[in-house]
């Protein structure tokens, strides 16, 4: 039972973990860009949420929105400002400008911020669980986060499939000359695209906050972590990147039950061994 | 009879930089003689980040492989200089190239994996990697765990010794980074190389190894890395897993390389000075030096893309490290296309017997 407990509370954890590696696939599915501050932009959220909490005295949850709006506009505006110019100086230069947005990010952070951790009090929920049977518990934050998840994929999918902006993604993701050919203005769809993710990410920045406490160095450890989910779930389908990052929660909560500490290496070493035995990922390229 | 035709590399500038380099050189080898011991210290990280941005900019600006993951070889280089001076006994200075053949020997499989991955999923990759080796030493007790280890073999030399052979090392490792890839882009693994950099395909297509010229260059940078971060280390004396297989040796590299100049051997060593400079200049004010130079990097990558030194050959053609052929007819020479030209303008026709489209016919 200890046993199940550690695989549920694996399956909660990649629901976290799904929230960031759903930008970064999104982001690259549409324009072919690795998005080195991804982590960074998350955190970046979380200390937005943490000033508006300071500022507004309310509760977390609340900031959500008002987040979720600062960081798409963010996104618009830095993808229009610097990414698209970046990419149309070739994609190393694009790698290169949003590896050096990160280390901004990190450092402006700092030096704002201290490198103190810091949390986001949500008040009772982050306590509050469900008791299965006497080892099995599932705790109500971590369930929101993974049933959050589950509705932004879900909303996802439904944008890209349903609505006219979402099929222009899927379009210039699939051919980008084309699409520019049948009248996709694609500067303004790439905003648009970050801004989605960046959104997106917001969610997964204050979730974390609210979950755990952070520091302006924490985000590159959420890249990663975004990053192994995107790839062991297989490049470029959305689902996948939820089962991803189940995949790497598990590996995480049983490597730390095994020994202390061990998790994050044993998160590590699944990736490793996907990529090893089977780089096209669990799922191959479905729905981009 | 044919003109006499004939190939050449060196420059006018050339034949005067190499006996000015040749005296820098020899002056700055004597600065143990006379500078202070906080002039030594300053040198030492300025020459290995020199040696850093080399060898990363032989990576990217070569062979196209864009790692973030190079932090991995600076904290093996520092480990293994541990490892051999405090557990095997063997002369801390002797230990600087055996760090540099074990973080070859580590690269091979890095690269085995990392390589099945692409472009930016490539860079994240080799950070990845590097962080294993990082967990895996915070794990080990032998390797000193979490807390990390203190090079006392090292700290026990005689100061005034110790510090002359660190700098001596230091300006080794950032002599023998330039000199490794100048000779390594004469050679014909370099033509090479220069071919994959301008067209993957098209090299392929002429029968070059792709494949086999990454390895050699991702072997060959973690090599120098490793080296030069056993060099680092000597001048710490202390090593923790988080500092030595921090992301900002990655930042130190990739931002000297950028500002400087991509693809070019000047561009790694006037970034360095640039990053060295503000990074002096700025030291009072906390990270704000990285801020900034972040900001640099990010402008000069998007809106300068040959960096501050292909902004200076651009207005005046200076070539301190000719590797670029030129095929001389008696007295004139003709200098190939700017490989960084094409490259950079990719798909645009340059063919000049493309005659404009006519004018459609009036009514």
């Amino acid at each position: 039972m200890v046993w199940a407990n550690d695989i549920i509370q694996g399956i909660l954890l990649g629901g976290l973990y799904a929230l960031f590696a759903a930008g970064l696939a999104l982001v690259f599915g549409v324009m072919k860009l690795v998005n080195l501050a991804h982590g960074d932009f998350g955190i970046l959220a979380a200390y937005i949420s943490l000033v508006l909490v300071g500022m507004l005295n309310i509760n977390p949850f609340y900031t959500l929105i008002l987040v979720m709006i600062i960081m798409a506009v963010f996104g618009y505006l830095i993808q229009r400002g610097l990414f698209n110019f970046a990419m149309d100086a070739g994609p190393m230069q694009a790698i290169l400008a949003t590896f050096g947005i990160a280390i901004i990010i990190q450092n402006l952070l700092l030096e704002g911020f201290t490198a103190n951790s810091k949390g986001l009090d949500a008040g009772r929920i982050e306590n509050e669980f469900i008791r299965i049977s006497g080892q099995v518990v599932i705790g109500w934050f971590p369930l929101i986060t993974l049933l959050t998840s589950v509705v932004v994929l879900f909303s996802l999918q439904l944008f890209l499939g349903r609505t006219r902006m979402g099929r222009a993604f899927r379009a210039t993701a699939d051919n980008q000359r084309a699409a520019q050919l049948m009248g996709i203005d694609n500067r303004h769809l790439y905003g648009m695209a970050m801004a989605l993710a960046l959104a997106v990410v917001a969610i997964g920045g204050v979730f974390i906050g609210i979950r755990t406490t952070f520091t302006p160095s924490a985000g590159p450890f959420r890249l990663i972590f975004a990053y192994e989910a995107v790839i062991i779930g297989g490049l470029g389908s959305l689902w996948g990147t939820l089962v991803g990052g189940i995949v790497l929660g598990i590996a995480q909560v049983l490597g730390d039950h095994i020994h202390q500490g061990w998790g994050m290496l044993a998160g590590h070493l699944v990736f490793l061994a996907i990529l090893a035995f089977r780089p096209q990922g669990l799922f191959a390229k479905q729905v981009q | 009879m044919a003109a006499p035709v004939k190939v050449e590399r060196y420059t006018r500038t050339s034949r005067i930089a190499l006996p000015v380099a040749a005296v820098i050189v020899i002056a700055a080898a004597t600065v143990p003689a006379w500078g202070s011991s906080a002039l030594m210290k300053q040198s030492v990280t300025f020459l290995t980040l020199v040696a850093l941005a080399q060898m990363w900019n032989l990576l990217a600006g070569y062979a196209g492989l864009v790692s973030v993951g190079q932090q991995a070889y600076v904290g093996i280089g520092a480990y293994t200089l541990w490892v051999f001076a405090e557990k095997f006994g063997v002369n801390p200075f002797l230990c600087v190239p055996i760090a540099g053949l074990v973080a070859a020997a580590f690269s091979v499989p890095t690269a085995g994996l990392a390589f099945r991955l692409r472009g930016g999923y490539f860079a994240v990759g080799t950070w990845v990697i590097a962080e294993v080796y990082r967990l895996l030493i915070t794990q080990i007790s032998w390797l000193g765990g979490g807390s990390g280890v203190s090079i006392n073999s090292a700290g026990k030399i005689e100061r005034a010794t110790r510090e002359a052979v660190v700098y001596w090392w230091a300006l080794g490792v950032a002599i023998g980074a330039i000199v490794l890839v100048y000779l390594l882009l004469r050679s014909r693994r370099g033509l090479a190389l220069t071919a994959i950099r301008d067209d993957e395909t098209g090299a392929r297509g002429l029968g070059v190894n792709v494949f086999r010229s990454k390895l050699w260059v991702y072997i060959i940078a973690a090599f120098g890395t490793g080296m030069t971060g056993a060099v680092i280390y000597l001048n710490l004396l202390r090593a923790q897993p988080e500092a030595a297989f921090s992301l900002q040796w990655s930042a130190l590299m990739i931002f000297a390389v950028v500002i400087g100049g991509l693809g070019t051997i000047e561009g790694p060593i006037v970034g360095a000075v640039i990053f060295f400079a503000l990074q002096q200049f700025l030291a009072g004010y906390g990270t704000w030096y990285l801020i900034l130079i972040g900001v640099l990097a990010a402008g000069v990558v998007v809106f300068a893309q040959r960096g501050l030194w292909g902004s200076i050959v651009r207005r005046w053609p200076i070539d301190l490290f000719p590797v670029r052929r030129r095929l001389c007819l008696e007295t004139v020479c003709f200098l190939e296309e700017s490989p960084r030209q094409s490259a950079e303008e990719p798909g645009r026709l340059t063919a000049g017997g493309l005659a404009p489209p006519e004018e459609p016919p009036a009514d």
